[in-house]
């Protein structure tokens, strides 16, 4: 027992390394879907991630989450300092790699989270206030939640709810959070006139994502096994899957396939099937991703024009809505055959499933939106979190940091 | 000072510059600056989709060709670019004939009809 084993040990430092990369894809992504003026502003806000919620987690992200468990809602300071996260495994997550490999791989997933939301904050949100509210978003929203459903002892986690990668703890938490974040923030000016700037560096950067989610759903098996290997599958399958879905719809409603559709409908996909990734099959993932990507369609292309909200780069729709869908889906199809270590699903007789999922999705959902709102709100007692009508309309490049993208007229 | 010198200034759809290079050439014509221009007529634009936004672009992206002449009448140069960039549809684009003072050429210093030919 306890004994590293060095196959699973390579393969998790090789998925860490393909998940932090996501961070790097995603201020691509996002980047370009940004006006000129604005996309440094955006790129910064996923380095920024990088910066904080590392520091944030070798200090206290960690043993919040994993730690030992206080009252199934929080870990306890047992790891405070990463002390005593060394390479000895620690069998309550992974019994055959070193536990210091484990956080590792847990922060590279704390990073992109909160990255994630400065897509609905877009083009608007003070720098400082960002980093501020990233830094409290990890901490009060993030460990918490990670803790529920992944820590051992967590109350999700007891009740049986299954995320196998975290579309709970990543997607849920961010993109409702995003929501809340571009409610409170407000819409940018000139809303209906602003488009993307450089799509071809959204499409690298969704590329990217694609490729970092491989790390991230086939990684989270913590192991060279069958369930890495099914959640590697169901992970491409799903992402193809939300693609020619999204493509469907666009031809349906408008007869054109756009490439940003192509990458929207992509995350989308990804986004669906990263709770399900190691517990259903691949044939199941091919509708969890082509749903999943119908369902992101309809968000982002009638409940947001309807309703009015600004989710600049749709954190929310594609995240929020994406990852909700997951939730419900893998209480749906999970399979005992796929991993014996899960349960079956709604097709498999076990309806209990669907309503362990459904409870999860309501306390995520109520936790991250009201606590996203508090601190949002809080921050606003502190400091301003919009910068000026001028800032804006200058672009946050050049009035927040002092920059060009491409600049003036050197050559 | 001796002859006129005119700018003639043709703002048009990107698709058919080559042709209308090659056919300025025809006539003589070596030199001119070209632009990547944003403009608006009569023509109607054209519905783009960003995700869940629709948007009406009527700016569209065209060409400007700017062309100092002095030797090769106005007229043969607007012909020639009629000729090719004829559809007689919205959107083939106009054709501006501007007078010109006079022409400094930087590098030899000379001016008029001579700045605009090269010694043999």
């Amino acid at each position: 027992m306890n004994a590293v084993n060095a196959a699973d040990t390579s393969f998790i430092i090789f998925a860490t390394a393909l998940v932090m990369l996501m961070t790097p894809g995603l201020a691509l992504f996002y980047g370009g879907m940004v006006r000129r003026k604005n996309v440094l502003s955006i790129t910064i806000h996923s380095y920024a991630a990088m910066a904080i919620v590392s520091i944030q987690w070798v200090l206290i992200g960690y043993t919040l989450c994993f730690g030992k468990d206080f009252a199934g809602f929080i870990g306890d300071f047992q790891f405070l300092g990463s002390q005593g996260v060394g390479f000895l495994p620690n069998a309550n997550y992974a019994a055959t790699i070193p536990q210091s490999l484990f956080m590792l791989f847990q922060l590279m997933f704390a990073i992109i989270t909160p990255a994630i939301i400065s897509g609905a904050i877009a083009e608007r949100m003070k720098f400082f206030a960002f980093s501020v509210f990233i830094l409290l978003w990890s901490i009060i929203v993030y460990d918490p939640i990670a803790h529920w459903v992944w820590g051992y002892g967590g109350w999700l986690k007891n009740l049986g709810v299954l995320d196998f990668a975290g579309g709970y703890v990543v997607e849920i938490s961010s993109g409702i959070s995003a929501l809340v974040a571009a409610l409170v923030l407000g819409r940018r000016k000139k809303l209906k006139t602003i488009t993307p700037h450089n799509i071809p560096m959204t499409m690298l950067g969704a590329g990217i994502l694609w490729f970092g989610w491989f790390g991230f759903n086939a990684g989270s098996a913590l192991a060279i096994n069958g369930v890495a290997l099914n959640a590697f599958i169901t992970t491409n399958s799903s992402a193809a899957a939300g693609i020619i879905a999204w493509s469907i719809c666009e031809i349906a409603s408008r007869r054109k396939v756009t490439s940003l559709g192509i990458a929207s409908g992509m995350v989308a996909g990804l986004v669906a099937i990263t709770p399900g990734a190691g517990f259903v099959s691949p044939l199941a993932s091919i509708l969890i991703g082509g749903i999943g990507g119908m369902l992101s369609f309809f968000g982002v292309t009638v409940v947001k024009q309807k309703l009015g909200y600004d989710d600049s780069l749709d954190a929310f729709g594609c995240h929020g809505i994406g990852g909700i869908w997951g939730g419900i889906a893998t209480g749906i199809f999970a399979s005992k055959a796929i991993n014996s270590a899960g349960t079956n699903g709604l097709i498999y007789g076990n309806i209990k499933l669907v309503g362990i999922q459904l409870i999860a999705i309501v306390a995520t959902v109520a936790y991250s939106a009201v606590m996203t709102f508090i601190i949002l709100k809080i921050m606003g007692k502190f400091m301003s979190l919009r910068v000026t009508s001028e800032e804006e309309m200058e672009g946050l490049d050049v009035s927040l940091h002092g920059e060009e993208a491409y600049g003036g007229t050197s050559v | 000072m001796e002859g006129k010198f005119y700018k003639v200034e043709i703002i048009t759809s990107s698709s058919k510059f080559e042709e209308l290079k090659d056919a300025l050439n025809e006539i003589g014509i070596s030199g001119m600056t070209v632009s990547n221009v944003l403009g608006c007529g009569m023509q109607k634009g054209h519905k783009e989709f960003y995700r869940g936004l629709a948007l009406d672009i009527n700016l569209l992206p065209k060409i400007k060709v700017e062309i100092v002449v002095c030797d090769i009448p106005t007229e043969l140069v607007v012909e020639t670019a009629k000729k090719v960039l004829h559809t007689g549809k919205m959107g083939d684009g106009k054709i501006f004939i501007y007078d010109v003072k006079n022409i400094i050429r930087i590098s030899n210093g000379a001016e008029g009809r001579d700045a605009l030919r090269y010694n043999k």
